[in-house]
C-alpha cells in the first residue's frame, strides 16, 4: 500500500449502513447484467452512480481490497494448498513478513501468535502448487528468501476441505 | 480452457470495470461480444473455475475474525469437525497434516461474540481450542496468478 493510501486509511471514517449492505450484496457475486452496479442498487434503494462512487471510496481506502473474479483454486488443478508456518524474530517481522507477502504465489501472508510451546511459528504464508512437489519448491524459495531468520517451519498440506462458504455477516 | 476464458479469469481478477457497463467494457477490450462475456463467465461459475465475481474485502472490516485449531485424536475427528462445521460463524474449515490437524476461521459480529463462539466450540467438542488472530496483514492482493501449461 503506497503512502496516499495508508493517509486515507487513517482518515477514512466508519462504513455507513449503505456501505455495509453494498459490502454484503457485492460478496455474493456481481450480478450477470448489462448494468451490474445499478441493478445493485436497485436491490439497496440508492443509484448506480452511488454504488460505484462507493465502491470507488472503499477501494481508495483499502476496505475493499479488489473488485474481480475470484478463481478457484481447486477446480482450476492448484490442488495442493500448504499452510506454511515460520518462527522469525518479533523484531524483524515487519520487514520479513513484506518480502514474503510481496511473493506472487503466496496468496495471504499474516503475523499470528506463537503459542509456545507446542507452536513456536509467527508468520503464516499460504502457498498453493498443482502438487506438494511444486509447493515444496516455493516453500524452499521463502526459507532461502529469509536465510539465517528462519529458526524453523513446517507446511501443513490440507488433506480435505470440511466446508467452505463465503464471509457470512450478520 | 481457451484463451478467452483464461484472460477472463486471469486479467479481470483486480481491476475489474468500475463503470455502468462493465461487461461491455471487458467485451470491447477482449474483442468479443457482451454476451459472450456473459454466457463465458456463467460457464465459469458453473463449472467451479470462479467462485464469483465480486468485491475482496480486508480482513476483519465487517466483523471480527480468527483462525483457530484443535488437536483432534484421529478416531475423534469427524465428530468434531462436524460440531465445528455447524457453527454458522466457521466458514472455512480445513484437515491438515500435523499434530493439530484442524483448522477453521471464525468470523464473528465482534470480540465478545468471537470468543463466545471459541469457548462454544471447546464445550461441545470437549477439546482445547487455539486461536492465532491476525496481528497484521503483509499481503498485497493482486489476485492470483494462473498459468496454464
Amino acid at each position: 500500500m503506497n503512502r496516499r493510501a495508508d493517509i486515507k486509511q487513517l482518515q477514512a471514517p466508519l462504513l455507513d449502513a449503505s456501505d455495509r449492505q453494498l459490502i454484503k450484496a457485492t460478496q455474493a457475486g456481481l450480478p450477470r447484467v448489462a448494468r451490474p452496479y445499478h441493478a445493485i442498487g436497485e436491490q439497496l434503494g440508492i443509484g448506480g452512480e452511488e454504488v460505484m462512487q462507493r465502491l470507488q471510496r472503499m477501494l481508495d481506502c483499502g476496505i475493499v481490497r479488489r473488485i474481480g473474479a475470484v478463481p478457484n483454486h481447486y477446480a482450476l488443478g492448484y490442488q495442493a494448498n500448504g499452510m506454511s508456518v515460520w518462527n522469525v524474530p518479533d523484531e524483524h517481522i515487519a520487514e520479513l513478513g513484506r518480502k514474503i507477502g510481496a511473493l506472487a504465489f503466496v496468496s495471504h501472508a499474516y503475523h499470528r501468535p506463537r503459542h509456545l510451546p507446542e507452536w513456536p511459528y509467527n508468520l503464516f504464508a499460504m502457498v498453493h502448487g498443482k502438487d506438494r512437489a511444486e509447493v515444496d519448491a516455493k516453500v524452499r524459495q521463502i526459507a532461502a528468501l529469509l536465510g539465517e531468520s528462519d529458526h524453523g517451519h513446517t507446511v501443513l498440506f490440507s488433506t480435505r476441505i470440511l466446508k467452505k462458504t463465503g464471509l457470512r455477516l450478520s | 480452457m481457451n484463451n478467452i476464458d483464461q484472460r477472463l479469469l486471469n486479467d479481470y481478477q483486480h481491476g475489474f470495470p468500475l463503470s455502468a457497463a462493465p461487461y461491455a467494457d471487458i467485451a470491447h477490450e477482449l474483442g468479443i461480444t457482451e454476451d459472450e462475456v456473459l454466457t463465458r463467465l456463467q460457464a465459469l461459475k458453473a463449472s467451479g473455475a470462479i467462485s464469483r465475481i465480486g468485491a475482496v474485502v480486508r480482513p476483519n472490516t465487517i466483523g471480527v475474525s480468527t483462525l483457530a485449531a484443535i488437536q483432534a485424536p484421529t478416531e475423534e475427528l469427524e465428530r468434531i469437525a462436524a460440531i465445528v462445521s455447524a457453527f454458522p460463524e466457521v466458514n472455512h474449515n480445513y484437515e491438515r497434516e500435523h499434530a493439530i490437524n484442524l483448522w477453521f476461521v471464525i468470523t464473528a459480529r465482534n470480540a465478545l461474540h468471537r470468543a463466545q463462539v471459541l469457548t462454544n466450540i471447546a464445550a461441545q467438542t470437549g477439546y482445547a481450542v487455539h486461536s492465532f488472530p491476525l496481528e497484521r496483514d503483509f499481503h498485497i492482493d493482486l489476485g492470483f496468478e494462473l498459468k496454464w501449461t
